[in-house]
């Protein structure tokens, strides 16, 4: 469960996020959708105790951030735009290392099933740098899914990729979250509206730093969506 | 299911945090975390070769052109050499340190790294360690390279307990300001500009050490800068350790 209250960041005097107010509950998949500069990252970065708030509560599963950010990161898997993977070791290294600094048990294990999820078994010895964006990212989200977190963090993966490898990722993004044992807890920052209501529970439209909009996906229309973000982003 | 092996959850971080094996276990994973990341920087070094052919490349550049410039005599060889072979070491170094954080930042992993749930110190000390590795490595190289040039015995346990203090003085002082120059535009430029004050005290003492051994003067000469090297490797170490966590936080 990801608790956010009252949540404000500033940079300098300049104002990214203002007094923002938003609770995903356990399961929920959330996708946050807002144009450039809204502060989408921002709040992310926020929840995945990168930043730090200037004023207001954010609580993961319980946790306090920035309090108890060691143990809130426990829970937590982040996907990027940047695969946060090194080109120099290959996608068996990569897991290892992620999985050492997670202290995840069975890691040999565990490795082999997060290769066989993602559909990179094959090139389990290859250099990462050898790996197309679409490969690169699919082995991100198994990075970020080794330690079997709770709470999974999208920001923006579809970035860079082309159809195919974006409906390669939908497809283990839906996977990923739907977890059989029990479901995680999803907030996935996007600029493609269509995706977030394909993909989502519940979307939220940020503008100017706050929430303008909330709805539940089933039932909104692509183009009732489209609509309203274009009245709120650009009024 | 597939994914379904482990889950550890509030519930047993916890039980872990409360259990009386809290101490070992946690210092247990700090050091395989600080392990990791050595690991990680020196496999990673192993493939690209980028680090450690620059800096032999110009160390042996820096040790060729002193040699040649200087066209010393005997003893006045036996005077410079302790400088020249920090010289070298030190900028030799300075390229390391450069990149130990740049090209975390460059390919965005540095955050992976900040997302770990383990103390943020473990990166300072893996990427401090990985850092003396390459440095050590270079030292090692180029140290009988300068003994033939200069025509001095070199190979002496007590200097390589120098050039270790030293090494580590340096790389522990330059892992902390790279951390803290990684995040500016002029990084590379900073980084010496912040780095050579501060570590001046240890370049004097490892100089005066490294001189002392190789004129066979005293111990009791040697010592007191012997010693100042050990104080400030402890006190600066220290210091980064109580920082670090706040220089990556945004």
């Amino acid at each position: 469960m990801i608790e956010i209250r009252s949540l404000t960041k500033t940079f300098g005097l300049k104002p990214v996020l203002r007094g923002i107010d938003l609770t995903i509950q356990p399961g929920e998949f959330l996708a946050l959708v807002g144009p450039n500069g809204a502060g989408k990252s921002t709040l992310l970065r926020i929840v995945a105790s990168l930043a730090r708030p200037t004023f207001g509560r954010v609580r993961l599963n319980g946790y306090e951030l920035p309090a108890q950010a060691d143990p809130a990161r426990r829970l937590l898997g982040v996907v990027s735009h940047h695969p946060l993977l090194y080109g120099d070791l290959t996608a068996e290294e990569n897991l290892r290392f992620y999985g050492e600094m997670y202290a995840v048990p069975h890691l040999k294990h565990r490795i082999a099933e997060v290769l066989e999820l993602v559909g990179l078994s094959k090139r389990r010895a290859d250099l990462v740098r050898t790996f197309s964006r679409g490969m690169a990212q699919r082995l991100a989200i198994g990075r970020a899914i080794l330690h079997s977190p709770q709470i999974m963090l999208f920001d923006e993966p579809h970035t860079g990729l082309d159809q195919d490898a974006s409906a390669m990722l939908d497809n283990i993004l839906k996977t990923v979250a739907a977890r059989d044992s029990a479901p995680r807890t999803v907030l996935m920052i996007s600029h493609d509206l269509p995706r977030a209501l394909a993909l989502a529970h519940r979307v939220a439209i940020l503008s100017r730093g706050k929430i303008a909009y909330e709805s539940p996906a089933a039932g909104l229309s692509p183009f009732d969506f489209a609509r309203t973000y274009e009245t709120l982003t650009n009024g | 299911m597939a994914e379904g092996i482990h889950r550890e959850g509030a519930k047993s971080a916890k039980a872990i945090n409360d259990s009386a094996t809290v101490a070992p276990l946690r210092f247990t994973q700090y050091l395989r975390a600080v392990a990791a990341i050595v690991r990680k920087d020196v496999a990673a070094e192993i493939r690209s070769r980028e680090l450690i052919s620059a800096m032999l490349v110009f160390s042996l550049l820096v040790v060729l052109i002193f040699n040649f410039a200087l066209e010393l005599d005997r003893f006045a060889r036996e005077n410079v050499a302790a400088g020249v072979l920090w010289v070298t070491f030190i900028f030799a170094g300075t390229l390391g340190l450069n990149r130990t954080f740049a090209a975390e930042k460059d390919r965005g992993s540095f955050d992976g790294l900040l997302l770990a749930p383990v103390d943020r110190t473990t990166i300072y000390f893996g990427k401090l360690l990985a850092t003396m590795i390459f440095m050590l490595i270079v030292e090692a190289i180029v140290i009988p390279v300068f003994s033939v040039l200069y025509g001095l015995s070199l190979i002496q346990p007590l200097l390589f307990a120098v050039v270790l203090l030293g090494t580590l003085g340096y790389a522990g002082v330059g892992t902390l300001l790279a951390c803290m120059a990684v995040h500016t535009r002029t990084r590379d430029v900073l980084l010496p500009i912040l780095l050579f004050p501060v570590t001046i005290p240890v370049v004097i003492a490892a100089v005066k050490s490294s001189a002392g051994i190789l004129l066979a003067s005293q111990w009791s000469d040697i010592a007191i800068w012997f010693n100042l090297l050990i104080v400030y490797d402890t006190i600066f170490i220290a210091i980064a350790f109580m920082v670090f966590d706040y220089l990556v936080e945004e």
